[in-house]
Protein backbone atom coordinates (compact mmCIF):
# COMPACT_ATOMS: atom_id res chain seq x y z
CA UNK A 1 0.00 0.00 0.00
CA UNK A 2 3.13 2.20 0.33
CA UNK A 3 6.06 1.88 -1.22
CA UNK A 4 8.90 4.03 -1.09
CA UNK A 5 12.68 3.86 -2.80
CA UNK A 6 15.32 6.12 -1.91
CA UNK A 7 13.26 8.72 -0.72
CA UNK A 8 14.54 11.75 0.18
CA UNK A 9 13.91 15.08 1.19
CA UNK A 10 16.51 18.51 1.36
CA UNK A 11 15.33 21.57 2.80
CA UNK A 12 18.41 23.74 1.52
CA UNK A 13 21.39 22.21 3.01
CA UNK A 14 19.90 20.40 5.77
CA UNK A 15 18.90 16.84 4.68
CA UNK A 16 15.69 16.15 6.60
CA UNK A 17 15.24 12.39 5.11
CA UNK A 18 18.00 10.32 3.52
CA UNK A 19 17.23 7.26 1.17
CA UNK A 20 14.09 6.00 2.65
CA UNK A 21 13.18 2.82 1.28
CA UNK A 22 10.06 0.79 2.66
CA UNK A 23 6.95 -1.10 2.15
CA UNK A 24 3.65 -0.90 4.08
CA UNK A 25 1.15 -3.90 3.46
CA UNK A 26 -2.37 -3.23 2.95
CA UNK A 27 -4.10 -3.77 6.65
CA UNK A 28 -0.75 -3.27 8.55
CA UNK A 29 -0.44 -0.73 11.25
CA UNK A 30 3.14 0.48 10.74
CA UNK A 31 5.31 2.49 13.24
CA UNK A 32 7.53 5.02 12.85
CA UNK A 33 9.42 5.91 15.40
CA UNK A 34 12.20 8.08 16.00
CA UNK A 35 13.43 11.91 18.15
CA UNK A 36 12.05 15.26 17.53
CA UNK A 37 13.54 16.63 14.03
CA UNK A 38 14.03 12.92 13.33
CA UNK A 39 11.96 13.73 9.66
CA UNK A 40 9.12 11.91 10.28
CA UNK A 41 6.31 14.73 9.75
CA UNK A 42 8.71 15.50 6.68
CA UNK A 43 8.13 12.19 5.97
CA UNK A 44 4.63 11.87 6.59
CA UNK A 45 4.23 15.01 4.19
CA UNK A 46 5.68 13.73 1.61
CA UNK A 47 3.22 10.11 1.43
CA UNK A 48 0.68 12.63 2.14
CA UNK A 49 1.74 14.66 -1.15
CA UNK A 50 1.75 17.24 0.76
CA UNK A 51 5.42 18.36 -0.33
CA UNK A 52 7.60 16.85 -2.94
CA UNK A 53 10.57 14.71 -2.53
CA UNK A 54 13.90 15.98 -3.52
CA UNK A 55 14.72 12.70 -4.72
CA UNK A 56 13.57 9.35 -4.62
CA UNK A 57 10.47 7.95 -5.25
CA UNK A 58 7.29 6.48 -3.55
CA UNK A 59 3.74 5.02 -4.67
CA UNK A 60 0.78 5.33 -2.09
CA UNK A 61 -2.76 3.20 -2.18
CA UNK A 62 -1.54 2.25 -5.83
CA UNK A 63 -0.52 5.88 -7.05
CA UNK A 64 2.87 8.01 -7.64
CA UNK A 65 3.81 10.50 -5.84
CA UNK A 66 5.21 12.64 -8.46
CA UNK A 67 2.39 11.92 -11.19
CA UNK A 68 -0.96 11.69 -9.04
CA UNK A 69 -0.69 14.00 -6.19
CA UNK A 70 -4.44 14.76 -6.23
CA UNK A 71 -5.38 10.70 -6.49
CA UNK A 72 -3.12 10.36 -3.32
CA UNK A 73 -4.77 13.17 -1.17
CA UNK A 74 -8.06 11.37 -2.21
CA UNK A 75 -7.04 8.36 -0.66
CA UNK A 76 -5.14 9.20 2.31
CA UNK A 77 -6.38 10.49 5.72
CA UNK A 78 -3.75 12.29 7.70
CA UNK A 79 -4.24 13.04 11.22
CA UNK A 80 -1.49 15.81 11.86
CA UNK A 81 0.42 16.68 14.97
CA UNK A 82 -1.76 19.54 16.12
CA UNK A 83 -5.47 19.17 15.91
CA UNK A 84 -5.67 22.25 13.69
CA UNK A 85 -9.71 22.84 14.27
CA UNK A 86 -11.62 26.03 13.47
CA UNK A 87 -12.23 27.19 17.03
CA UNK A 88 -15.09 29.63 15.98
CA UNK A 89 -16.86 26.86 13.96
CA UNK A 90 -18.74 24.10 15.67
CA UNK A 91 -18.12 20.31 15.62
CA UNK A 92 -20.45 19.70 12.68
CA UNK A 93 -19.29 22.43 10.41
CA UNK A 94 -15.92 21.56 10.61
CA UNK A 95 -16.29 18.32 9.58
CA UNK A 96 -18.63 19.16 6.78
CA UNK A 97 -16.25 21.76 5.48
CA UNK A 98 -13.63 19.08 4.80
CA UNK A 99 -16.08 16.21 3.52
CA UNK A 100 -17.21 19.06 1.23
CA UNK A 101 -13.28 19.45 0.58
CA UNK A 102 -13.13 15.35 -0.11
CA UNK A 103 -15.96 15.63 -2.59
CA UNK A 104 -17.96 12.94 -0.10
CA UNK A 105 -21.19 11.89 -1.30
CA UNK A 106 -23.22 12.11 1.83
CA UNK A 107 -21.62 14.89 4.11
CA UNK A 108 -24.59 15.00 6.44
CA UNK A 109 -24.97 10.89 7.03
CA UNK A 110 -21.19 11.02 6.54
CA UNK A 111 -20.37 13.68 9.10
CA UNK A 112 -23.37 12.56 11.44
CA UNK A 113 -21.37 8.64 11.05
CA UNK A 114 -17.98 9.72 12.28
CA UNK A 115 -19.68 12.13 15.26
CA UNK A 116 -22.10 9.46 16.95
CA UNK A 117 -18.45 6.58 16.37
CA UNK A 118 -16.54 9.03 17.98
CA UNK A 119 -18.82 10.43 20.72
CA UNK A 120 -19.22 13.56 19.41
CA UNK A 121 -22.46 13.58 18.53
CA UNK A 122 -24.19 15.48 21.33
CA UNK A 123 -22.22 18.51 21.12
CA UNK A 124 -22.02 18.79 17.65
CA UNK A 125 -23.07 22.08 18.04
CA UNK A 126 -21.08 23.44 19.75
CA UNK A 127 -17.68 25.64 18.76
CA UNK A 128 -14.78 23.18 18.75
CA UNK A 129 -12.57 26.23 20.87
CA UNK A 130 -14.87 24.80 24.17
CA UNK A 131 -14.08 21.42 23.42
CA UNK A 132 -11.05 19.40 25.56
CA UNK A 133 -7.99 18.44 24.38
CA UNK A 134 -9.39 14.83 24.14
CA UNK A 135 -12.71 15.81 22.38
CA UNK A 136 -10.41 17.76 19.99
CA UNK A 137 -8.08 15.18 18.91
CA UNK A 138 -11.23 12.86 18.13
CA UNK A 139 -13.02 15.40 15.83
CA UNK A 140 -9.61 15.78 14.23
CA UNK A 141 -9.51 11.87 13.96
CA UNK A 142 -13.15 11.54 12.17
CA UNK A 143 -12.01 14.36 9.95
CA UNK A 144 -9.05 12.35 8.84
CA UNK A 145 -11.43 9.60 8.32
CA UNK A 146 -14.03 11.39 6.58
CA UNK A 147 -13.66 10.40 3.41
CA UNK A 148 -12.73 6.72 4.01
CA UNK A 149 -9.25 6.97 2.84
CA UNK A 150 -7.42 3.37 2.53
CA UNK A 151 -4.43 4.84 4.06
CA UNK A 152 -4.02 6.47 7.47
CA UNK A 153 -1.11 8.75 8.62
CA UNK A 154 -1.70 9.55 12.58
CA UNK A 155 0.85 11.92 13.71
CA UNK A 156 1.54 11.18 17.58
CA UNK A 157 -2.61 10.25 17.93
CA UNK A 158 -2.41 10.08 21.58
CA UNK A 159 0.10 12.50 22.32
CA UNK A 160 -1.27 14.67 25.86
CA UNK A 161 -4.25 12.80 25.90
CA UNK A 162 -5.55 11.29 29.83
CA UNK A 163 -5.34 7.62 29.73
CA UNK A 164 -8.55 6.85 29.40
CA UNK A 165 -8.89 8.77 25.80
CA UNK A 166 -5.60 7.42 24.79
CA UNK A 167 -7.04 4.28 25.02
CA UNK A 168 -10.15 4.63 23.05
CA UNK A 169 -8.21 6.19 20.49
CA UNK A 170 -5.67 3.26 20.81
CA UNK A 171 -9.21 0.89 20.46
CA UNK A 172 -10.16 2.76 17.52
CA UNK A 173 -7.11 2.71 15.88
CA UNK A 174 -7.34 -1.37 16.04
CA UNK A 175 -10.77 -1.33 14.41
CA UNK A 176 -9.59 0.90 11.82
CA UNK A 177 -7.29 -2.17 11.07
CA UNK A 178 -9.84 -4.77 11.26
CA UNK A 179 -12.01 -2.90 8.73
CA UNK A 180 -8.67 -3.39 6.30
CA UNK A 181 -6.94 0.39 6.10
CA UNK A 182 -3.79 0.87 6.21
CA UNK A 183 -2.24 2.71 9.23
CA UNK A 184 1.38 4.51 9.10
CA UNK A 185 1.40 5.34 13.07
CA UNK A 186 4.20 7.94 14.36
CA UNK A 187 4.59 7.79 17.59
CA UNK A 188 7.35 8.51 21.04
CA UNK A 189 4.90 6.10 23.18
CA UNK A 190 7.03 2.95 22.25
CA UNK A 191 4.28 1.07 24.64
CA UNK A 192 1.17 2.21 22.54
CA UNK A 193 3.69 0.97 19.31
CA UNK A 194 4.55 -2.10 20.52
CA UNK A 195 1.28 -3.13 20.93
CA UNK A 196 -0.08 -1.82 18.27
CA UNK A 197 2.01 -2.31 15.53
CA UNK A 198 2.59 -5.06 13.04
CA UNK A 199 5.93 -3.59 12.25
CA UNK A 200 7.98 -0.75 13.23
CA UNK A 201 10.95 1.13 11.85
CA UNK A 202 13.40 3.44 13.71
CA UNK A 203 13.72 6.39 11.94
CA UNK A 204 16.87 9.17 12.86
CA UNK A 205 17.11 10.81 9.65
CA UNK A 206 17.81 7.61 8.19
CA UNK A 207 16.12 4.21 8.54
CA UNK A 208 18.07 2.54 11.62
CA UNK A 209 15.87 -0.86 11.95
CA UNK A 210 13.03 -2.28 10.50
CA UNK A 211 10.97 -5.02 11.72
CA UNK A 212 8.23 -6.51 14.10
CA UNK A 213 8.59 -5.74 17.50
CA UNK A 214 9.72 -9.18 18.55
CA UNK A 215 12.08 -9.31 15.66
CA UNK A 216 13.91 -6.22 17.13
CA UNK A 217 14.16 -7.40 20.37
CA UNK A 218 15.80 -10.68 18.94
CA UNK A 219 18.30 -8.80 16.76
CA UNK A 220 19.58 -6.82 19.72
CA UNK A 221 18.86 -8.94 22.77
CA UNK A 222 20.27 -12.43 23.91
CA UNK A 223 16.91 -13.76 25.28
CA UNK A 224 17.19 -14.06 29.25
CA UNK A 225 15.46 -15.82 31.95
CA UNK A 226 14.56 -14.33 35.68
CA UNK A 227 14.59 -16.41 38.36
CA UNK A 228 12.65 -15.21 41.37
CA UNK A 229 14.32 -17.52 44.36
CA UNK A 230 13.38 -17.10 48.17
CA UNK A 231 17.17 -16.97 48.95
CA UNK A 232 19.96 -16.49 45.97
CA UNK A 233 23.38 -18.66 46.59
CA UNK A 234 25.88 -17.26 43.89
CA UNK A 235 27.28 -20.36 43.58
CA UNK A 236 23.92 -21.06 41.43
CA UNK A 237 25.18 -18.56 39.24
CA UNK A 238 28.67 -20.24 38.27
CA UNK A 239 26.89 -23.93 38.34
CA UNK A 240 24.42 -22.59 35.61
CA UNK A 241 26.94 -20.99 33.90
CA UNK A 242 28.75 -24.62 33.21
CA UNK A 243 25.96 -25.44 30.76
CA UNK A 244 27.00 -25.07 26.81
CA UNK A 245 23.88 -23.33 26.22
CA UNK A 246 24.40 -20.56 28.59
CA UNK A 247 25.81 -17.29 28.12
CA UNK A 248 26.01 -15.70 31.15
CA UNK A 249 24.21 -16.09 35.00
CA UNK A 250 24.00 -13.44 37.29
CA UNK A 251 22.63 -11.69 40.37
CA UNK A 252 20.68 -9.18 40.07
CA UNK A 253 18.51 -7.36 42.61
CA UNK A 254 18.16 -10.59 44.80
CA UNK A 255 17.11 -12.57 41.43
CA UNK A 256 18.97 -14.77 39.53
CA UNK A 257 19.09 -13.96 35.52
CA UNK A 258 20.67 -16.12 32.87
CA UNK A 259 21.08 -14.94 29.72
CA UNK A 260 20.80 -18.52 27.29
CA UNK A 261 20.06 -19.73 23.99
CA UNK A 262 16.43 -21.57 23.46
CA UNK A 263 14.60 -20.97 26.38
CA UNK A 264 11.88 -23.48 25.54
CA UNK A 265 14.55 -26.56 25.06
CA UNK A 266 16.90 -25.25 28.11
CA UNK A 267 14.32 -23.97 31.14
CA UNK A 268 13.65 -27.36 32.01
CA UNK A 269 16.89 -28.09 32.72
CA UNK A 270 18.14 -25.07 34.64
CA UNK A 271 15.16 -25.47 36.56
CA UNK A 272 15.81 -29.01 37.55
CA UNK A 273 19.56 -28.28 38.24
CA UNK A 274 18.27 -25.41 40.53
CA UNK A 275 15.98 -27.64 42.17
CA UNK A 276 18.45 -30.04 43.33
CA UNK A 277 20.45 -27.69 44.41
CA UNK A 278 18.41 -26.87 47.07
CA UNK A 279 16.92 -23.22 45.66
CA UNK A 280 13.35 -23.04 46.59
CA UNK A 281 12.21 -21.85 42.98
CA UNK A 282 9.13 -18.63 43.49
CA UNK A 283 8.46 -17.80 39.82
CA UNK A 284 10.41 -17.94 36.30
CA UNK A 285 9.73 -16.21 33.46
CA UNK A 286 11.01 -14.49 30.35
CA UNK A 287 13.38 -11.10 30.48
CA UNK A 288 11.27 -8.99 28.43
CA UNK A 289 12.66 -6.55 26.95
CA UNK A 290 10.96 -3.34 25.92
CA UNK A 291 10.44 -1.82 22.48
CA UNK A 292 11.72 1.31 24.36
CA UNK A 293 15.24 -0.76 24.94
CA UNK A 294 15.20 -1.32 21.51
CA UNK A 295 14.84 1.95 20.47
CA UNK A 296 17.21 3.66 23.02
CA UNK A 297 19.92 1.67 22.23
CA UNK A 298 19.32 1.90 18.34
CA UNK A 299 18.71 5.96 18.45
CA UNK A 300 22.29 6.28 20.58
CA UNK B 1 -15.15 25.95 -8.65
CA UNK B 2 -17.73 24.36 -5.90
CA UNK B 3 -14.56 23.91 -3.58
CA UNK B 4 -13.85 27.98 -4.20
CA UNK B 5 -17.35 28.62 -3.00
CA UNK B 6 -16.90 25.98 -0.82
CA UNK B 7 -13.75 27.77 1.16
CA UNK B 8 -15.63 31.19 0.72
CA UNK B 9 -18.50 29.95 2.74
CA UNK B 10 -16.11 28.44 5.65
CA UNK B 11 -13.95 31.67 5.53
CA UNK B 12 -16.98 33.66 6.05
CA UNK B 13 -18.78 31.33 8.56
CA UNK B 14 -15.33 31.72 10.50
CA UNK B 15 -14.64 35.13 10.07
CA UNK B 16 -17.40 37.17 11.27
CA UNK B 17 -17.66 35.60 14.19
CA UNK B 18 -14.99 37.30 15.00
CA UNK B 19 -16.40 40.65 16.70
CA UNK B 20 -13.01 42.67 15.72
CA UNK B 21 -13.26 41.60 11.99
CA UNK B 22 -16.99 42.20 11.75
CA UNK B 23 -17.39 45.62 13.12
CA UNK B 24 -14.25 46.45 10.97
CA UNK B 25 -16.09 45.94 8.44
CA UNK B 26 -19.79 47.44 9.38
CA UNK B 27 -17.89 50.24 11.03
CA UNK B 28 -15.25 52.20 8.12
CA UNK B 29 -18.43 52.10 5.54
CA UNK B 30 -20.84 54.04 8.00
CA UNK B 31 -18.20 56.31 8.67
CA UNK B 32 -16.93 56.84 5.42
CA UNK B 33 -20.78 57.18 4.14
CA UNK B 34 -21.81 59.43 6.95
CA UNK B 35 -19.11 61.83 6.84
CA UNK B 36 -19.56 63.58 3.42
CA UNK B 37 -23.44 63.39 3.93
CA UNK B 38 -23.13 65.44 6.68
CA UNK B 39 -20.45 67.60 5.53
CA UNK B 40 -22.81 68.63 2.55
CA UNK B 41 -25.53 69.21 4.45
CA UNK B 42 -24.30 71.44 7.09
CA UNK B 43 -22.65 72.75 4.44
CA UNK B 44 -25.90 73.33 2.68
CA UNK B 45 -27.50 74.25 5.41
CA UNK B 46 -25.03 77.53 6.33
CA UNK B 47 -25.80 79.20 2.65
CA UNK B 48 -22.07 79.36 2.21
CA UNK B 49 -22.63 77.63 -1.18
CA UNK B 50 -25.81 79.71 -2.53
CA UNK B 51 -24.96 82.35 -5.10
CA UNK B 52 -21.80 80.61 -5.74
CA UNK B 53 -20.53 81.20 -9.77
CA UNK B 54 -18.71 78.76 -11.79
CA UNK B 55 -16.22 81.16 -12.08
CA UNK B 56 -15.84 80.71 -8.55
CA UNK B 57 -14.36 77.47 -9.25
CA UNK B 58 -10.73 75.93 -10.33
CA UNK B 59 -10.75 76.26 -13.59
CA UNK B 60 -10.03 72.60 -13.87
CA UNK B 61 -12.86 71.08 -12.15
CA UNK B 62 -15.04 73.32 -13.80
CA UNK B 63 -14.59 71.26 -16.47
CA UNK B 64 -15.94 68.30 -14.78
CA UNK B 65 -19.49 70.07 -13.43
CA UNK B 66 -20.30 69.69 -17.05
CA UNK B 67 -23.74 71.89 -16.73
CA UNK B 68 -23.87 71.83 -13.53
CA UNK B 69 -25.03 75.18 -11.64
CA UNK B 70 -22.40 77.51 -9.81
CA UNK B 71 -23.91 76.22 -6.20
CA UNK B 72 -24.08 72.34 -7.50
CA UNK B 73 -21.01 72.37 -8.78
CA UNK B 74 -19.46 73.93 -5.73
CA UNK B 75 -21.40 70.60 -3.99
CA UNK B 76 -20.01 68.54 -6.09
CA UNK B 77 -16.52 69.50 -5.55
CA UNK B 78 -17.37 69.34 -1.82
CA UNK B 79 -18.34 65.51 -1.99
CA UNK B 80 -15.78 64.78 -4.64
CA UNK B 81 -12.97 65.35 -2.17
CA UNK B 82 -14.87 62.39 -0.25
CA UNK B 83 -14.31 60.42 -3.72
CA UNK B 84 -10.89 58.53 -2.36
CA UNK B 85 -12.05 58.62 1.07
CA UNK B 86 -15.05 56.32 -0.17
CA UNK B 87 -12.09 54.16 -2.22
CA UNK B 88 -10.88 53.36 0.79
CA UNK B 89 -13.43 50.56 1.69
CA UNK B 90 -11.81 48.13 -1.14
CA UNK B 91 -8.64 48.50 0.51
CA UNK B 92 -9.04 48.13 3.98
CA UNK B 93 -11.67 45.89 4.35
CA UNK B 94 -9.73 43.35 2.48
CA UNK B 95 -6.62 43.63 4.25
CA UNK B 96 -8.50 43.17 7.59
CA UNK B 97 -9.99 40.20 6.33
CA UNK B 98 -7.14 38.46 4.95
CA UNK B 99 -4.75 39.27 7.73
CA UNK B 100 -7.51 37.15 10.24
CA UNK B 101 -8.20 34.53 7.78
CA UNK B 102 -4.72 33.96 6.62
CA UNK B 103 -2.96 34.30 9.81
CA UNK B 104 -5.67 32.98 11.89
CA UNK B 105 -4.81 29.77 10.08
CA UNK B 106 -1.53 29.90 10.54
CA UNK B 107 -1.90 30.36 14.51
CA UNK B 108 -4.73 27.70 14.46
CA UNK B 109 -2.72 24.90 12.33
CA UNK B 110 -5.56 24.81 10.19
CA UNK B 111 -4.07 25.10 7.10
CA UNK B 112 -2.14 21.76 6.77
CA UNK B 113 -5.50 19.22 6.79
CA UNK B 114 -6.63 22.00 4.49
CA UNK B 115 -3.87 21.35 2.28
CA UNK B 116 -4.22 17.33 3.05
CA UNK B 117 -7.57 17.59 0.58
CA UNK B 118 -7.63 17.41 -2.44
CA UNK B 119 -7.89 21.04 -2.94
CA UNK B 120 -5.57 23.08 -5.37
CA UNK B 121 -3.37 25.79 -3.66
CA UNK B 122 -5.14 27.86 -6.46
CA UNK B 123 -8.48 26.95 -5.45
CA UNK B 124 -7.14 27.63 -1.83
CA UNK B 125 -5.85 30.91 -2.74
CA UNK B 126 -8.83 31.98 -4.63
CA UNK B 127 -11.44 31.06 -2.45
CA UNK B 128 -9.95 33.31 0.84
CA UNK B 129 -9.27 36.25 -2.01
CA UNK B 130 -12.63 36.23 -3.22
CA UNK B 131 -13.55 35.58 0.49
CA UNK B 132 -11.64 38.84 1.38
CA UNK B 133 -12.40 40.57 -1.48
CA UNK B 134 -16.31 40.03 -2.06
CA UNK B 135 -17.87 41.35 1.54
CA UNK B 136 -15.40 45.07 0.66
CA UNK B 137 -16.32 45.03 -2.75
CA UNK B 138 -20.27 45.06 -1.77
CA UNK B 139 -19.59 47.04 1.12
CA UNK B 140 -18.48 49.99 -1.06
CA UNK B 141 -20.84 49.16 -3.70
CA UNK B 142 -24.23 49.57 -0.73
CA UNK B 143 -22.51 52.72 0.96
CA UNK B 144 -22.37 53.91 -2.31
CA UNK B 145 -26.26 53.57 -3.30
CA UNK B 146 -26.97 54.83 0.21
CA UNK B 147 -24.25 57.60 -0.29
CA UNK B 148 -26.52 58.49 -3.61
CA UNK B 149 -29.55 58.27 -2.14
CA UNK B 150 -27.96 60.35 0.70
CA UNK B 151 -27.23 63.32 -1.36
CA UNK B 152 -31.01 63.17 -3.55
CA UNK B 153 -32.48 63.27 -0.10
CA UNK B 154 -30.08 66.26 1.30
CA UNK B 155 -30.49 68.21 -1.73
CA UNK B 156 -32.90 67.12 -3.73
CA UNK B 157 -30.74 67.89 -6.56
CA UNK B 158 -31.20 65.57 -9.28
CA UNK B 159 -28.47 66.74 -11.90
CA UNK B 160 -26.30 66.48 -8.83
CA UNK B 161 -26.97 63.02 -7.82
CA UNK B 162 -26.72 62.46 -11.98
CA UNK B 163 -23.28 63.90 -12.15
CA UNK B 164 -22.29 61.37 -9.05
CA UNK B 165 -23.51 58.36 -11.09
CA UNK B 166 -21.55 59.04 -13.99
CA UNK B 167 -18.18 58.94 -15.11
CA UNK B 168 -15.42 59.18 -12.50
CA UNK B 169 -17.48 58.27 -9.62
CA UNK B 170 -18.58 55.06 -11.26
CA UNK B 171 -14.93 54.29 -12.99
CA UNK B 172 -13.85 54.51 -9.27
CA UNK B 173 -16.31 52.64 -7.52
CA UNK B 174 -17.17 49.78 -9.74
CA UNK B 175 -13.54 49.43 -11.35
CA UNK B 176 -11.07 50.71 -9.53
CA UNK B 177 -12.62 49.69 -6.30
CA UNK B 178 -12.73 45.99 -6.88
CA UNK B 179 -9.00 46.05 -8.55
CA UNK B 180 -7.63 47.80 -5.31
CA UNK B 181 -9.93 45.01 -3.05
CA UNK B 182 -7.39 42.41 -5.44
CA UNK B 183 -3.97 44.85 -4.84
CA UNK B 184 -4.88 44.58 -0.92
CA UNK B 185 -5.74 40.61 -0.81
CA UNK B 186 -2.56 40.19 -2.93
CA UNK B 187 -0.37 42.89 -0.41
CA UNK B 188 -2.24 40.78 2.81
CA UNK B 189 -1.23 37.47 1.57
CA UNK B 190 2.40 38.54 1.43
CA UNK B 191 2.65 40.03 4.34
CA UNK B 192 0.15 36.98 6.11
CA UNK B 193 3.05 35.06 4.99
CA UNK B 194 5.42 36.31 6.90
CA UNK B 195 3.61 37.35 9.88
CA UNK B 196 2.19 35.57 12.95
CA UNK B 197 0.79 37.64 14.74
CA UNK B 198 -3.53 38.61 12.75
CA UNK B 199 -2.78 42.49 14.34
CA UNK B 200 0.80 42.84 13.40
CA UNK B 201 -0.20 41.46 9.76
CA UNK B 202 -2.84 43.70 9.32
CA UNK B 203 -1.10 46.73 10.61
CA UNK B 204 1.39 46.28 7.88
CA UNK B 205 -1.19 45.60 5.25
CA UNK B 206 -2.61 48.65 5.98
CA UNK B 207 0.37 50.63 4.44
CA UNK B 208 -1.47 49.30 1.27
CA UNK B 209 -3.65 52.61 1.80
CA UNK B 210 -0.72 54.85 1.81
CA UNK B 211 -1.14 55.65 -2.08
CA UNK B 212 -4.63 56.49 -1.85
CA UNK B 213 -3.82 58.73 1.19
CA UNK B 214 -0.97 60.56 -1.04
CA UNK B 215 -3.85 61.09 -3.55
CA UNK B 216 -6.35 62.13 -1.15
CA UNK B 217 -4.09 64.47 0.33
CA UNK B 218 -2.90 65.84 -3.50
CA UNK B 219 -6.25 66.32 -4.11
CA UNK B 220 -7.59 68.63 -1.07
CA UNK B 221 -4.11 70.66 -1.36
CA UNK B 222 -4.87 71.45 -5.24
CA UNK B 223 -2.15 69.38 -6.62
CA UNK B 224 -3.77 66.93 -8.59
CA UNK B 225 -7.80 66.72 -9.43
CA UNK B 226 -9.10 63.56 -9.65
CA UNK B 227 -10.71 63.71 -13.23
CA UNK B 228 -11.84 60.88 -15.53
CA UNK B 229 -8.18 61.18 -16.84
CA UNK B 230 -6.66 60.59 -13.98
CA UNK B 231 -9.09 58.10 -12.86
CA UNK B 232 -8.58 55.84 -16.13
CA UNK B 233 -4.77 55.87 -15.54
CA UNK B 234 -5.29 54.77 -12.34
CA UNK B 235 -7.45 51.89 -13.45
CA UNK B 236 -4.60 51.23 -15.80
CA UNK B 237 -1.82 51.50 -13.24
CA UNK B 238 -3.88 49.19 -10.87
CA UNK B 239 -4.29 46.43 -13.63
CA UNK B 240 -0.70 46.18 -13.76
CA UNK B 241 0.14 46.53 -10.18
CA UNK B 242 -2.36 43.43 -9.70
CA UNK B 243 -1.43 41.21 -12.12
CA UNK B 244 2.34 41.68 -10.13
CA UNK B 245 0.85 41.47 -6.49
CA UNK B 246 -0.61 38.40 -7.78
CA UNK B 247 2.27 36.62 -9.40
CA UNK B 248 4.11 37.52 -5.98
CA UNK B 249 1.21 36.37 -3.66
CA UNK B 250 0.45 32.57 -6.01
CA UNK B 251 4.48 32.29 -5.34
CA UNK B 252 3.82 32.69 -1.96
CA UNK B 253 0.88 30.63 -1.32
CA UNK B 254 3.21 27.27 -2.59
CA UNK B 255 1.92 24.51 -0.74
CA UNK B 256 5.18 23.46 0.40
CA UNK B 257 6.34 27.05 1.47
CA UNK B 258 2.77 27.23 3.66
CA UNK B 259 4.12 23.75 5.52
CA UNK B 260 8.00 24.77 5.61
CA UNK B 261 8.25 28.51 6.00
CA UNK B 262 5.06 29.57 7.17
CA UNK B 263 6.16 30.13 11.16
Amino acid sequence: MIHTEHLTKDFGEKRAVDDLTLDVGEGEIFGFLGPNGAGKTTTIRMLGALIKPSSGQARVAGYALDHDETEIRRRVGILTEAPGLYDRLSAERNLEFFAELYDVPDVPGQVERYLRMLGLWERRAEAAATFSKGMRQKLAIARALLHEPQVLFLDEPTSGLDPEIARLVRDFIEELKVEGRTIFLCTHNLDEADRLCDRVAVFNGHLLALDTPAALRGQLYERAVVFHLRQVDPAWAVKLESFPFVRKAEVVEGKLVVTLDDPEANNPKLIRTLVEAGADLQFVGELRRSLEDVYLRLVQ
Amino acid sequence: MRKIWVIVRKEWAEVFKNRFVFFTIAFMPLILTALPLIMLSVMGSSGDMAGLSTSDMPSQFTALCGSLSGSDCAQYYLVSQFLLLFMLMPLAIPVTFAAYSIVGEKTTRTLEPVLATPVTTLQLLVGKALAAAIPAIGVTWFSFGVFIAGVQLITSNGALTGQLGAGVWLLAIFVAGPLMAVAAVSVAVMVSSRASDPRVAEQLSMLVILPLLGLFFGQISGFILINQRVMIYLVLGLVVIDAALMVFATQLFQREAILTRWK
